[in-house]
């Protein structure tokens, strides 16, 4: 990324440090003793580091799911209802091919997840592409009925009969579940969010694919115009979006939690939406940051344990980094007028 | 399983109680988001104000004793969040769709963060009117037991219809909306237009927020919200604009998810969480089925992002 949008995103990250700093302060919390613990939680040692990047993993999918409709001028906010139905998708293709070589089922559970999450958020283009219904109200509520059916499967049709306290789906067959990558704790899923975000980026910048979509995001009646197919970019766009969020979901099932259940909804669609924004809808970008936002959360259970902050300060600190980098992002904008003599009789507002 | 023998006469009893008391919050919020939406923005962030006004209200209930001071620290949150968001929005390149999800994280974030202590602790809880005297059967009693809140969101409606249609100030906050050019030509201030309209949004969601708390469920912990402020900004797409409709969509997504709970108690268990979503399902189909991409919404604000 050119430096020129790395410095405001950096800006933004310092001034929330602070602003972050303050309040710790203001509840009786050093903020320095608090950083220094962040750092140890999320980079300071090895075990840290694994942690950090066993969450940076799906946040690196889910994140792909907002970044790639956003270069069709989307903003989509389903990432964590196709993880759901990722995860869903991937349990019940495990038990369904149960007895099958594993290569073969890892194939299915991958293309199955895929083809949830990327069925959901493409539906979500598609009803903006045929219908102009608005992509991020419908990717929301799509996020929320999909939860709803989770829930009833899980209580219902798929749940084991053995799991009481926490309604659960049978566990993923013991020969399916996703190992770890050699030499270290963190699951295959790291290597296949990098993966897929490289192959995003690919796509994006270097196909004609990738040229049309952004001229897409550009000006959509010059698109039409001159002749791209816009209905089927936004559809495609979009459900490879949702396919990177459902891949994530394959994962957390296939390699953390061994089954289909609430855990799944543990707010790794709503940070993905905030990588992708830090990340400036920059699918390489998205790798970084989705690495910071990952150490972030690893560093929660320290906070907690030591300084007895709530586990909620990682969540305020989150909504800081937003809100503070949307603020940024606008002031931006009156900059050059600082710089230069401002433009005579300009409207206040665009 | 034995419901005071009413049997399966319960279940309508329960959704029609259901809809007095879980549509509340969908109310306020909604007619909140309604008044905000007519100025030409949407604040997607209502859930975060919702969920910290909840907090603040039960917080301040507890401390003071007094629930009404509850209420109204719950709304002055929510009106700080209504700020917040209307001054970023005020930037130039800022998409309010953005800040709505970043406030929403921020908001839900911070309540979690400073409800801590309250999750033990019992607040004084909001009064209620007792209108189902004149029945012996304690379900019709319970079902007619109406909070002063309701009544007050009943009260509000056809107020907020008759300020936006008969006066001035309505008439401005509706031209800001359809066109922010006309409004700037003719000398409106569409900025502060704007920032009033969204800050009375939020002190609406942080009231709609103190009723979670303080009267149904009545207790403050992190579980309280499951998605009603985003529910209620929907809410107000499905009402088309109108403050009445907001009230009877209130009523009618309030009695659809007092459905599956009472479906349960007669022993219906199927479904129940498809019930629960019943809301978000109706409001995606009635997106579906009003919307064009040749032309927009009916009755939505012309300057709204959302529905172009």
């Amino acid at each position: 990324m050119p430096l020129d949008r790395v410095l405001p995103t950096l800006a933004a990250l310092a001034v929330s440090m602070v602003l972050f700093g303050l309040f710790v302060l203001a509840v009786g919390v050093d903020p320095l003793e608090t950083y220094a613990l962040m750092y140890t939680g999320a980079f300071g040692s090895w075990f840290s580091w694994q942690n950090t990047l066993t969450r940076a993993a799906p946040l690196i999918l889910t994140a792909l799911c907002t970044a790639l409709p956003a270069r069709l001028g989307l903003v989509v906010i389903g990432g964590e209802g196709a993880l759901v139905l990722g995860g869903l998708a991937a349990v019940a293709t495990a038990l369904a091919l149960d007895g099958l070589p594993p290569p073969v089922v890892y194939g299915a559970m991958g293309l199955a997840g895929m083809a949830a999450g990327g069925a959901l958020i493409g539906f979500a283009g598609a009803l903006r592409h045929g219908r102009g219904v608005n992509e991020t109200i419908a990717s929301l509520l799509l996020t929320y009925i999909a939860i709803a059916v989770m829930k009833q499967l899980v209580e219902g049709p798929m749940k084991d009969p053995a799991s009481l306290n926490k309604p659960s789906t049978a566990p993923v067959p013991d020969a399916y579940l996703v190992g770890t990558l050699p030499g270290m704790d963190v699951h295959w899923g790291l290597a296949l969010g990098v993966l897929f975000a490289l192959a995003a980026w690919v796509l994006m910048t270097r196909t004609t694919f990738g040229f049309a979509a952004r001229m897409v995001g550009g000006n959509p009646r010059a698109a039409r115009m001159a002749g791209l197919p816009v209905g089927t970019l936004l559809v495609v766009t979009c459900a490879l979006g949702g396919a990177a969020a459902g891949l994530a979901g394959v994962m957390e099932v296939a390699a953390v939690h061994g089954r289909a259940n609430a855990s799944m909804v543990a707010g790794y669609g709503f940070t993905g939406i905030l990588v992708a924004f830090l990340a400036r809808q920059n699918p390489l970008a998205v790798i970084p940051v989705a690495i910071l936002f990952g150490g972030i959360g690893a560093s929660g259970g320290l906070l907690q344990r030591r300084l007895d902050l709530p586990d909620a300060a990682v969540l305020v600190l989150q909504g800081i980094i937003f809100v503070t980098l949307l603020a940024g992002e606008g002031l931006q904008g009156r900059l050059p007028s600082l710089r230069r003599a401002p433009p005579a009789a300009r409207p206040q507002e665009a | 399983m034995d419901d005071g023998g009413l049997g399966w006469w319960g279940v309508p009893l329960a959704v029609l109680a259901g809809a007095i008391r879980v549509s509340t919050p969908f109310l306020f919020v909604s007619l909140g988001e309604c008044l905000t939406e007519k100025s030409g923005r949407i604040n997607l962030g209502l859930e975060g104000t919702l969920v910290m006004g909840a907090m603040s209200g039960y917080a301040v209930a507890y401390g003071t004793g007094n629930p009404w001071a509850g209420v109204l620290v719950a709304g002055l949150a929510g009106t700080v969040f209504g700020v917040l968001h209307a001054a970023i929005c005020s930037l130039e390149r800022v998409n309010d769709i953005a800040v709505g999800i970043a406030l929403m994280l921020l908001g839900t974030g911070l309540a979690f963060f400073l409800g801590k202590p309250f999750i033990q602790p019992q607040a004084p809880q909001l009064p209620s009117l007792a209108l189902g005297w004149w029945s012996d059967v304690p379900q019709v009693q319970s079902a007619l037991r109406i909070n002063a809140l309701f009544l007050a969101g009943l009260l509000l409606a056809p107020l907020l219809v008759w300020a936006l249609r008969c006066t001035r100030w309505g008439m401005v906050v509706r031209i800001v909306g359809e066109s922010a050019e006309a409004a700037r030509a003719m000398g409106y201030p569409v900025n502060a237009v704007r920032m009033a309209a969204t800050a009375t949004g939020g002190f609406l969601a942080g009231v709609g927020g103190s009723f979670l708390s303080l009267y149904y469920p009545g207790s403050w912990n992190e579980g309280l919200s499951s998605g009603q402020g985003i529910t209620a900004v929907a809410l107000v797409i499905f009402a088309r604009w109108d403050p009445m409709l907001c009230f009877y969509a209130a009523l009618l997504f309030g009695g659809a998810g007092a459905l599956g709970p009472a479906l349960q108690s007669v022993g219906v268990t199927q479904g129940y969480y498809l019930l629960n979503a019943a809301p978000y399902i109706l409001t995606l189909a009635i997106m579906i089925a009003t919307s064009s991409s040749r032309h927009r919404l009916a009755g939505a604000p012309a300057e709204l992002s959302v529905t172009r």
